[in-house]
């Protein structure tokens, strides 16, 4: 306490050294962030670019309207494909969206308690287990019992189990943003607890669910290996959800594992089809959120 | 105030969200049985021999385990420091008009499907590999005494190394994207209390930012581990599956957990075989639930907002 605090006396070039020497690695480590950053961003721009450059010359009317052709026949496409994943993405839609709705409302209007919490980490593991163990789960519970068969439908459910999570826990998060003061204004005029929700609450997060829903169609559409499993691919034009089922994805591998130049062709082409969907859903996305949700 | 018709909404709505944990309940379950003859039959020599024939009936997965966990390592370690230094280099560093954009186009990474990561991978990277990275690999570090080991053999390009260098493309965007939020929620005035001290901008950083955000920048990786531990499509394309031998060597066309399913779902022609093959994605289901539960908590733990909710 007594002793006066000496400050330390470098002589002044020696301070000097060591200040530049700091200020040269503070800028060395700013450089090497940087490049970190463009080289991850810069990924984005190859893979695109290969998506694109050999994805273009397969595009023509047929491979829109057309079905697989063998081997060594001129032309064909990936109609049924890509009505598959539509067809498939509606049905698991039709499940995921009343569940992930469900799901929301009760952990974020509801949210006292236990059981809230159980719900949304669920949502959050089922969101973190891999495709593939999904897949397994249908393949055993539907393909190898109740169907009997590959079929449209056990790619549907895989699908909807994939879009549970995604959609319960993003609209969860829309809700919340719901101003409680809406809430108690309805309460307050008598409203009873299902018509403030109902009527007031989720019409003013329509912007956000919708998004929601978006999102999850968006990345169930890109899911391959739990259609594998379960919907097995068809180069035929079906819409029985209980026969094996065409997938923009499940086409793509078909054709990737080909051992023909033809058909390689014909998958970059069905991945820029499927990537040029999910693009312009995410791009949606991005410009509704930003003007509603934040 | 309750009224009969809110009971009835609150219980339609409980009755829907209950299926959320039943469903997790449910594929647990399921799986066990559906793996059980397995189970039962080859016990712990399932995890730790690997010896796989499904005529002779003996199943062993773990020279799928080995491959999962090469491939999982080599993509951690090539894409968590380039993610995180992204992250910090986007919150701390980058001007306003540069960090939309740049952001945008690595959040886009994140929606590529698999599949398409695959296709570039088998018909871009694996070329890549097999004619310049992996023999100038091989006549460089290949020729130390002891790491040598690991680039040794013959060049493929379809082997593990490939499959991790893809699976690392493919996590980088969720490690940036938690570690970014991560980073955003350290509060302001560890950054002012560093600079008031007279701190560089990397002194901020590294001293102030990191060590605060460090559990979750943790569990951002740990999230990567789990997207890689049970990424299918693409590794399946350029991972080889032609070896279950377990070698020091990265240019070993092995196997991993998740493409040995893709790749012999459809053989199953037994029930024992069918058995074996749940059970492998049991084993991932199971670590995929232990691991993702200990990275949330990590990243809960981190103060942020939210853990990059859709990722």
């Amino acid at each position: 306490m007594s002793t006066a605090v000496t400050a330390p006396h470098f002589a002044l070039p020696e301070r000097h050294r060591v200040i530049r020497r700091r200020r040269a690695a503070s800028l060395i480590m700013a450089g090497l962030l940087g490049g970190a950053t463009v080289f991850a961003a810069s990924l984005l721009v190859i893979i695109a670019g290969f998506v694109i450059v050999r994805g273009l010359p397969a595009l023509d009317l047929a491979f829109f309207t057309d079905r697989p052709k063998p081997f060594g026949v001129e032309g064909g496409g990936v109609a049924p494909a890509i009505l598959g994943t539509l067809e498939m993405g509606a049905l698991a839609a039709i499940v995921a969206v009343p569940v992930g709705l469900g799901a929301a409302i009760f952990a974020s209007e509801y949210r006292s308690g236990r059981w809230a919490a159980a719900v949304r980490f669920s949502a959050e593991l089922i969101a973190g287990l891999p495709s593939v163990a999904i897949g397994v789960f249908v393949w055993a519970f539907m393909v190898r019992s109740i169907v009997g068969n590959y079929s449209g439908l056990a790619g549907a459910l895989a699908l909807a189990i994939i879009m549970i999570p995604i959609v319960a826990r993003t609209v969860e998060e829309v809700l919340r943003l719901v101003p409680g003061g809406l809430r108690e204004a309805g309460l307050a005029l008598g409203a009873p607890r299902w018509r403030v929700i109902l009527f007031i609450v989720l019409p003013t997060a329509r912007a956000g669910i919708v998004t929601a829903v978006v999102l999850a169609i968006a990345r169930a559409a890109g899911e391959t290996a739990p259609l594998m499993l379960t919907a097995l691919g068809n180069t035929f034009f079906s819409f029985d959800p209980l026969r094996p089922m065409a997938a923009l994805p499940l086409q793509i591998y078909q054709y990737a594992v080909s051992p023909y130049d033809d058909w390689h062709e014909k998958a970059w082409g069905s991945s820029l089809i499927l990537v040029t969907v999910i693009a312009l859903l995410a791009a949606g996305l991005r410009l509704a959120t930003r003007s509603r949700v934040r | 105030m309750t009224t009969r018709s809110d009971r009835i909404f609150a219980g339609g709505v409980g009755a829907l969200a209950a299926l959320v944990p039943l469903t997790l309940f449910g594929i647990t379950v399921l799986l066990l049985i559906e793996a059980w003859p397995s189970v039962t039959r080859y016990g712990l020599s399932f995890l730790v021999t690997s010896e796989w024939d499904p005529v002779k009936l003996v199943f062993g997965a773990g020279a799928y385990i080995f491959g999962t966990l090469v491939t999982t390592t080599i993509a951690i370690l090539l894409a968590a420091p380039i993610a995180i230094g992204a992250a910090v280099f986007l919150v701390e560093y980058a001007p306003r008009a540069v960090r939309g954009p740049l952001g945008f186009l690595i959040e886009v990474l994140a929606y590529i499907p698999s599949i398409v990561y695959g296709l570039w991978g088998f018909f871009v990277v694996v070329p890549l590999m097999r004619t310049a990275v992996e023999p100038a690999l091989q006549g460089t570090v290949g020729q130390l005494p002891v790491v040598g080991a690991l680039f040794s053999g013959k060049i493929v390009g379809l082997d593990l190394l490939t499959g991790g260098v893809i699976l690392a493309i493919m996590i980088l965007p969720i490690i940036l994207a938690v570690s970014r939020e991560v980073v955003s929620a350290v509060p302001n005035a560890q950054r002012e209390g560093m600079l008031a001290l007279g701190a560089t901008r990397w002194e901020m950083v590294s001293r102030a930012i990191l060590p605060y955000a460090r559990a979750g920048v943790v569990g951002a990786a740990v999230l990567g581990v789990a997207r890689a531990f049970g990424e299918t499509m693409a590794v399946t394309l350029v991972v080889g599956n032609a070896s279950t031998a377990i070698t020091p060597s990265l240019f070993t066309p092995g196997y991993t957990l998740a493409s040995a399913i893709a790749n012999q779902f459809t053989e199953a022609d037994s029930e024992l075989y069918f058995s074996a093959i749940v059970e492998i994605a049991l084993v991932l289901l199971l670590v995929a639930i232990v691991v993702n539960a200990a990275a949330r908590l990590l990243i809960r733990r981190s103060g942020a907002a939210r853990e990059g909710m859709v990722l």
